[in-house]
């Protein structure tokens, strides 16, 4: 089916839900990493809007935006497994929850995460107050895809490896199995899904990204003995 | 297919997104009810159906679970009658780039005319009118790709990204009246300015963007509740 190459950064959640479609689809690929800091003329070339990962390139073609590749890439391998349900209604459901998690859940998550004090607080209840939405549509469902997992699980993914790694970094926990039972369920069947089990940025280095990331805002974690 | 009552529509007339899918059904020969919002004070059937947002438009299909997002309402429109006036192209490429071009204009272009209301001084709003015709340049190139020579980013007849840039066009038309400047013109984008009037005249179009009253009332509504300077 031609040749399959992904830009991406090593710690960037869009970047993880491309592996783990093109994986779970058999699609080999060549992975192509990009410092952000210092943008390839490859990557200027494929993405001049945004200059922005991840971007596929297929047969010399490139997708950009996450959400669309994930679509591209689950129309163009289409013999087995597929990602979106046939039904129009169950598409038009997972694109909204998955624009929900692009547009608030993630943002929202993530400036939490890069604030504090008083500022921290207000964003960790916006986060809190999204999160709540998703594990409201989760309950009664094994994955977000019903019985089988699929589109809208690959988007969430996310939410198997950062928060848990963050909490080991910062200390804080934001998803409590008490508040988010049914995402924390989730959670554990998500990643136990084999290619999401093996597809994760390395632990270790995520933390240590996590603390230079704050330590931009001038807060000096101690690392928890 | 769906009849008349089977689809409702949950909108007001100086929205874009909600003209936009008025595009597609009309395009599409899908009857509907229209329901009209006040967002100054919204109804309970808005806030039960879109809880997550509280946004219009709401698309109700049969006793079906309301869909929201008016380019996911477009798509679902689509797959629910594909053999009539086909939106997307079936072609997985073609779609990638159609979604792509679709996600620039609601993400990043069109935000910048709310930008620019929202700005104070004369110095601020420079910059994004300059923001503005930067994102005009890069719609003409797209426009040139995805026309081909033709009359519409769709090739001989609209298509999606005809719907989804043209449905901003009465508030273009606002915007640089408002500002003093031109957003598609004749030099810079000669083909969007081409294109604009062309649209502007369609069938299924010119019956829906709204006329300059609407707008001067949304906007001053926009005024009230979100005033200028409140980022």
């Amino acid at each position: 089916m031609g040749e399959v190459k992904l830009f991406r950064t090593w710690s960037s959640p869009f970047a993880l839900r491309i592996v783990w479609a093109l994986k779970l689809k058999g699609v080999e690929y060549e992975t192509i990493y990009e410092d952000l800091a210092n943008k390839s003329s490859s990557l200027l070339e494929y993405n001049p809007v945004h200059k922005k990962v991840p971007v596929l390139l297929h047969n010399g073609i490139p997708i950009c935006e996450s959400l669309v590749i994930l679509e591209y890439i689950d129309e163009t391998w289409n013999k087995g497994v597929r990602f979106l349900p046939e039904d129009p209604l169950a598409r038009a459901t997972a694109r909204f929850w998955a624009k929900f998690n692009d547009e608030q859940v993630f943002p929202s998550f993530f400036r939490y995460f890069m604030s504090q004090g008083e500022d921290q607080e207000k964003a960790k209840e916006k986060a809190l107050e999204n999160l709540k939405l998703v594990e409201e549509h989760l309950k009664g469902k094994k994955f977000f895809g019903g019985e089988t997992f699929g589109f809208l699980d690959l988007v969430f993914g996310w939410l198997v490896c950062y928060p848990g790694v963050i909490n080991k970094a910062i200390n804080q926990n934001l998803l409590a199995k008490q508040m988010f039972p049914n995402l924390c369920r989730w959670m554990e069947q998500f990643g136990d899904v084999p290619v999401i089990k093996e597809n994760w940025p390395d632990e270790e280095a995520l933390i240590l990204k996590f603390h230079e990331m704050r330590q931009g805002l001038g807060i000096y974690i101690s690392l928890p003995n | 297919m769906a009849t008349k009552s089977e689809i409702k529509l949950l909108g007001t007339p100086a929205s874009p997104y909600v003209n936009r899918v008025q595009f597609v059904l009309n395009l599409k020969s899908i009857e509907y009810e229209y329901i009209e919002e006040n967002l100054a004070c919204k109804s309970e059937l808005l806030l039960t159906s879109n809880p997550v947002h509280k946004k219009i438009p709401v698309l109700f299909h049969a006793n079906k679970p309301p869909i929201c997002e008016s380019l996911i309402i477009i798509e679902y429109l689509d797959e629910i009658k594909p053999d009539v006036h086909r939106i997307l192209p079936s072609n997985p490429i073609e779609r990638a780039d159609n979604r792509f071009w679709a996600n620039y204009i609601d993400n990043k272009f069109y935000p910048l005319y709310e930008e620019l209301r929202l700005t104070l001084g004369k110095e601020g709003k420079e910059l994004i009118k300059k923001q503005i015709i930067e994102g005009s340049v890069l719609l003409e190139e797209a426009f040139m790709k995805f026309s081909n020579e033709k009359a519409y980013f769709g090739g001989d007849d609209i298509g999606y990204l005809d719907v989804v840039l043209g449905c901003f066009l009465a508030w273009t038309k606002f915007v640089e009246k408002h500002n003093e400047f031109k957003v598609f013109d004749d030099v810079r984008t000669p083909r969007l300015a081409e294109w604009t009037k062309r649209i502007w005249s369609h069938e299924a179009v010119k019956d829906v963007i709204p006329g300059n009253e609407p707008i001067v009332n949304f906007y001053m509504m926009l005024q009230k509740y979100k005033p200028p300077g409140a980022v």
